[in-house]
């Protein structure tokens, strides 16, 4: 088979490429891999698992829908940053950037259209996750013969989807810093597990870590967001903490990348 | 067209790229010749915007390629057959290609119809993939978007000798329609066979330029009778000595 018109027969000036196509692609790229269909199972198999234990071993008091949706979400909290991380860095450890970034030179609008698809599907993932949640919250209830209790409020709902865009950010920055899978997953986990409890260390013994914790620490700064009323110090923390943790390395990372060779 | 302009690159002290100018016209096939390591690769890059010049330009029907707006539908680029993410299968690789341009659905099915990919195949993940069918499945990508220009870096690499015949084939009836294709090897036969006009690179500057037969005429029997391979490695040598 050869090809019969001429090459490049079709009239010259083709528009740009509008952003939502990028944006859309790099959804499909999420969950096309072996990988990305492994996390995505994943997370539904760990949260069909959490909603058993609940169901299994609460006392019937602690069966409650917030009991079901803490452990719904757990898996979640811990996926959906890794998501955002491969998202980036594949194009690097995958070297699928050579082709990426032919298509698309402008290297920025692909990182844009990775974090506006890595945070669409977190948005999109809570809503799920708490259906699921309260799945099991009527399964669980009902098969102990008990009435559901629905003890989760629209703000706590609003701060699970706010605390997963979060760590989702954190792990795409991540990603787009340090360009490298393994070591952005694990400098992830630093940030997420190993920091908070450092964070509890030196504010218990260090006065003046106490001092600035509101201002460095974004997990501390995130945990006024729960519930829901914010001084106007608590956002200046919130936006000092996020600077730190999310747009300076989100700059040194972009400079880098817009940079560095593809090959 | 494409044209490269005093393109230098530097790494550190060392000079990868220097001062290369040509031209690859529409209508010819351009051989891009150069021992191992010569700055074929490199100069390829910066064409395409995946690395930057140190010095010079680089532009494709007179634009850089970073300015093209929908630059897979104008100019076709393979430049390396292994970096595909290997988790995808060959079908959605070229799936993610024909959505970022936009493209029509059936032209994925199209593309592996000619590059010769069965069903079968097309469905087993990049990472079952032989090196020949991973360059069948870069050159489907380049073609993917029906573009007038083709930048190949080494695409026989892993053919099997059917494989080189049919891809001579398209890349002769690619530039016959007017097509422009700048190819690279260090293979001297195979471009020798296909090449119109020729650019000889080596220890990244330009030794030789110019069409094939002028080229092959300064390496006749007047001149010691040696063919291409042996003008390549006087060229080439000459200039390592
Ligand atoms: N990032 C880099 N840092 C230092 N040197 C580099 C870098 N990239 C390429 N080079 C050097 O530039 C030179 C040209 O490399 P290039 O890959 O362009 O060669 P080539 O002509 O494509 O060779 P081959 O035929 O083997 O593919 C080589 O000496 C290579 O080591
Ligand atoms: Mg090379």
């Amino acid at each position: 088979m050869t090809l019969d018109v001429a090459p490049g027969a079709a009239p010259a000036g083709y528009p740009p490429i509008p952003l939502r196509r990028i944006v859309t692609t790099e959804v499909r790229k999420l969950f096309d891999t072996r990988s990305g269909f492994w996390l995505v199972a994943g997370v539904g198999l760990l949260a069909l698992l959490a909603t058993a234990a609940v169901a299994a071993l609460s006392s019937d008091a602690g069966m409650t829908y917030r009991a079901f949706t803490t452990a719904v979400d757990y898996p979640l909290t811990v996926v959906l940053p890794v998501v955002a991380i491969l998202s980036v860095t594949s194009e690097w450890s995958q070297r699928s950037g050579l082709t990426t970034f032919t298509l698309v030179p402008r290297r920025g609008r692909v990182v844009a259209a990775k974090a506006v698809a890595c945070v669409g599907v977190a948005v999109a993932a809570v809503p799920l996750a708490l259906g699921a949640a309260a799945l099991g919250n009527l399964a669980g209830t009902s098969s102990a013969g008990i009435a559901p209790v629905w003890d989760v409020t629209a703000t706590s709902m609003l701060t699970i989807v706010g605390s997963n865009v979060l760590g989702v950010l954190v792990g795409f920055v991540l990603g787009v810093l340090l360009r490298s899978s393994v070591g952005a997953v694990v400098a992830y986990f630093v940030y997420a597990l190993v920091l908070p409890a450092l964070a509890v260390v030196l504010a218990g013994s260090q006065a003046w870590f106490r001092t600035v914790q509101p201002w460095v620490d974004l997990r501390y700064a995130q945990g006024t967001l729960v519930d829901g009323t914010m001084t106007a110090a608590q956002w200046e923390h919130l936006a000092a903490s996020a600077a730190l943790w999310l747009l300076a390395p989100l700059v040194v990372g972009l400079v880098a990348v817009v940079r560095a060779e593809v090959k | 067209m494409i044209a490269v302009d005093a393109l230098t690159r530097r790494y550190g002290g060392f000079t990868a790229v220097d001062d290369v100018s040509f031209t690859a016209r529409p209508g010819r096939v351009t051989g891009f010749l150069g021992p191992n390591g010569a700055g074929k690769s490199t100069t390829l890059r910066i064409l395409v915007g995946l690395s930057t010049a140190t010095s010079g330009t680089a532009t494709v029907g007179g634009r850089r390629y970073v300015d093209l707006p929908d630059p897979g539908r104008e100019v076709g680029v393979l430049l390396d057959a292994s970096a595909q993410h290997v988790g995808r299968t060959g079908r959605e690789t070229l799936t993610i290609a024909q959505r970022t341009m936009g493209l029509p659905r059936d032209r994925v099915e199209e593309m592996l119809a000619l590059v010769g990919l069965t069903p079968q195949e097309s469905s087993r993940r990049v990472r079952d993939y032989s090196l020949g069918m991973r360059q069948r499945l870069g050159i489907g990508t380049a073609l993917l978007g029906d573009p007038a220009v083709l930048v190949l870096d080494e695409p026989a690499n892993g053919l099997d000798p059917g494989g080189i015949r049919w891809m001579r084939g398209l890349l002769r009836d690619f530039a016959d329609r007017g097509g422009t294709v700048l190819l690279s090897s260090h293979l001297i036969h195979e471009i020798e066979v296909v090449a119109d006009d020729l650019v000889v690179l080596a220890r990244g500057r330009v030794v030789a330029r110019g069409p094939k037969a002028d080229l092959l005429r300064a390496a006749g029997p007047a001149a010691g009778g040696g063919g291409l391979e042996q003008l390549f490695l006087d060229l080439t040598e000459g200039a390592l000595a």
